[in-house]
């Protein structure tokens, strides 16, 4: 039981990354119906603008605090985010309302390679470090009712607690604000949203804005734990899968689909591994998105959809 | 009608022509409409009636022409600054926010009165919440004409077909517009909620004074309760008057029933 729930444990804080990244995905799908595939490209950008920002802060103050370092550099980071949105739709969605979604997604498909390139021509091309003081050690738990105890990792708690609130953050926003109110009108019915005077490209600068801090935060943990590189940007393809298990359109599908696959993911190693020579985490998400396109192509939560011919 | 008095020439249309590519869907159309009163737009399917709507509420923009509204003459506006003049509308294809709530759908109605920014509703300051709650007032009153109280925190889509038409005007009420523009407001209903529809209609205009601007399929319903009636067919205007005149105009008659040979 103990090593079970250790794997169960560790793919549900390795599902929690996932999900936030693919929560990216599904809040500028649902606004706009724009599928940004640069999502991915903006948590890399995010995490360089971080780290970088940390490295040159205490040269730029002289003033070397390691918790108000951070807090600076993210909120400096958050704001390219904001910049970065506000860019996007200025120039690029802006010019393509009412295009078809196929230009729409190649057009973020020109944003990534944009921001890829201009991050590192910006910030730099090395491997850069994120250190917002996590707990690094491993700690273990329930040593009592199992042998040897549960080994947790205090790092991937604290990041899947951090994942966790900003979710729930996010949810309040949705539900309880006017302008949150506003966000779900205008993903439910652009034209009807925009005939009672709800401005789109405000809302939607908006919802790239959230994206691109939701993206901050998956691009700091994830920084933090494997540093910033360029292989950041292709992690977050896992979050394709996510969003193909879990519903394009749908909130907590994000998050349940990031949860499934990141604990498939790590189960399937362990306990299928040994039959079928291991490596199963790097093709798993994969081969169940394909299984779930096949049998349930909505996803789990999505809307099915039905064309009126 | 009743004691409404009818005003001056609130909206004004004037040889408008709008055209898809090579398909002319209206010709040099002009007609008028006055503050407080009903005017319909009527006329066999693919008539035009859609893309008049669409036309005043910014949705087309017409080739030729122009449309005023009080006097203040606008040619290139979106469906928002339109909004922001005191126009609001209904869809003919319900275009309801499906996943919220009726009192939610209401709600986002009322955006354009909304001061507080992002950050003062984010922190819940006080301001912010008290223009909530103003504008929850507004909305619960619009609830308790429309009769659909008991549906406040029910999901729009899973109403019934007859109340989601009635949330839809509910939504575009809490605008609190000037002139109203409704897309076949009794398409798809059965007779009861067709008089029932009828009756919120003359309602708005009477308690609200709300210029309403309607196209309808239903010849007969259009006769009872429209001040005067625009008739459209392939895109031009052929009758226009108040409804006698214009269910006896031979015209007219032969577009909706065939001519006779």
């Amino acid at each position: 039981m103990g090593p079970f729930l250790e794997t169960l444990l560790g793919g549900l804080m390795v599902g929690m990354l996932y999900s936030l990244v693919a929560l990216g995905l599904v809040l500028i799908f649902k606004a706009s119906g724009v599928f940004n595939f640069a999502q991915g490209a903006m948590v890399l950008f995010a995490a360089l603008a971080m780290a970088r920002f940390a490295e040159w802060l205490p040269h730029l103050t002289g003033y070397d605090n390691k918790f108000v370092n951070n807090v600076l550099a993210f909120a400096g980071a958050a704001l390219v985010m904001v910049l970065f949105a506000w860019v996007v739709q200025k120039l690029v969605l802006g010019k393509l309302v009412n295009q078809e979604g196929i230009t729409l997604l190649m057009a973020t498909l020109g944003i990534t390679y944009f921001i890829e390139g201009a991050g590192q021509m910006l910030f730099g091309n090395d491997i850069y470090k994120i250190d917002v003081g996590m707990p690094k050690d491993p700690m273990f738990l329930f040593e009592k009712t199992f042998q040897g105890g549960i080994l947790v990792n205090q790092e991937d708690l604290a990041a899947a607690l951090i994942a966790a609130v900003l979710v729930a953050l996010l949810a309040l926003f949705f539900q309880k604000t006017a302008t949150g109110r506003a966000l779900r009108a205008v993903a439910d019915d652009h034209q009807a949203a925009q005939s009672i005077g709800i401005p789109l490209d405000r809302i939607w600068v908006i919802v790239w804005s959230v994206a691109g801090i939701v993206a901050l935060v998956a691009g700091a943990i994830w920084g933090s734990k494997l540093g910033v590189q360029f292989s950041l940007s292709l992690v977050a393809l896992k979050a394709l899968p996510v969003v193909i298990l879990g519903g394009l359109t749908s909130i907590p599908g994000a998050i349940i689909g990031g949860l499934l696959i990141g604990v498939g993911e790590k189960l399937s190693e362990i306990y299928l591994g040994p039959h079928l020579g291991g490596g199963i985490e790097i093709w798993f998400a994969y081969v169940l998105a394909l299984v779930f396109l096949l049998v349930r192509p909505q996803g789990l939560f999505g809307e099915k959809i039905i064309d009126r011919v | 009608m009743a004691g409404r008095p009818i005003g001056e020439v609130i909206l004004d249309v004037h040889n408008l022509s709008l055209r898809f590519g090579g398909v002319k869907a209206l010709s040099d159309i002009s007609f008028d409409v006055r503050e407080h009163e009903i005017r319909a737009i009527i006329g066999p399917n693919g008539a035009g009636k859609s893309s008049m709507l669409n036309c005043i509420n910014g949705v087309y923009q017409p080739q030729e022409g122009s449309i005023s509204l009080r006097g203040q003459t606008f040619r290139h506006m979106n469906s928002r600054q339109v909004a922001q003049m005191g126009v609001a509308r209904t869809f003919q294809n319900l275009a309801l926010f499906k996943g919220m709530s009726v009192l939610d759908n209401l709600m986002t109605g009322r955006h354009l009165k909304m001061r507080a920014n992002l950050f003062q509703q984010a922190i819940r300051w006080g301001a912010a919440e008290r223009e909530e709650t103003e504008q929850r007032v507004v909305v619960e009153r619009i609830i308790d004409f429309l009769e659909i109280q008991p549906y406040r925190k029910i999901q729009v889509g899973r109403l019934p077909y007859g109340l989601q038409k009635r949330v839809d005007l509910g939504r575009a009420l809490a605008t609190e517009p000037q002139v109203l523009l409704l897309d076949e407001p009794m398409a798809g209903m059965n007779v009861e909620e067709k008089q029932d529809m009828s009756r919120f209609i003359l309602d708005v205009n009477d308690e609200f004074g709300t210029t309403i601007v309607l196209i309808e399929h239903d010849m007969s319903v259009v006769m009872d309760i429209s001040d005067r009636v625009v008739v459209l067919n392939y895109g031009r205007k052929i009758g226009d008057g108040l409804p006698e005149e214009v269910r006896t105009n031979p015209e007219v008659v032969s577009a909706y029933l065939g001519t006779v040979h």
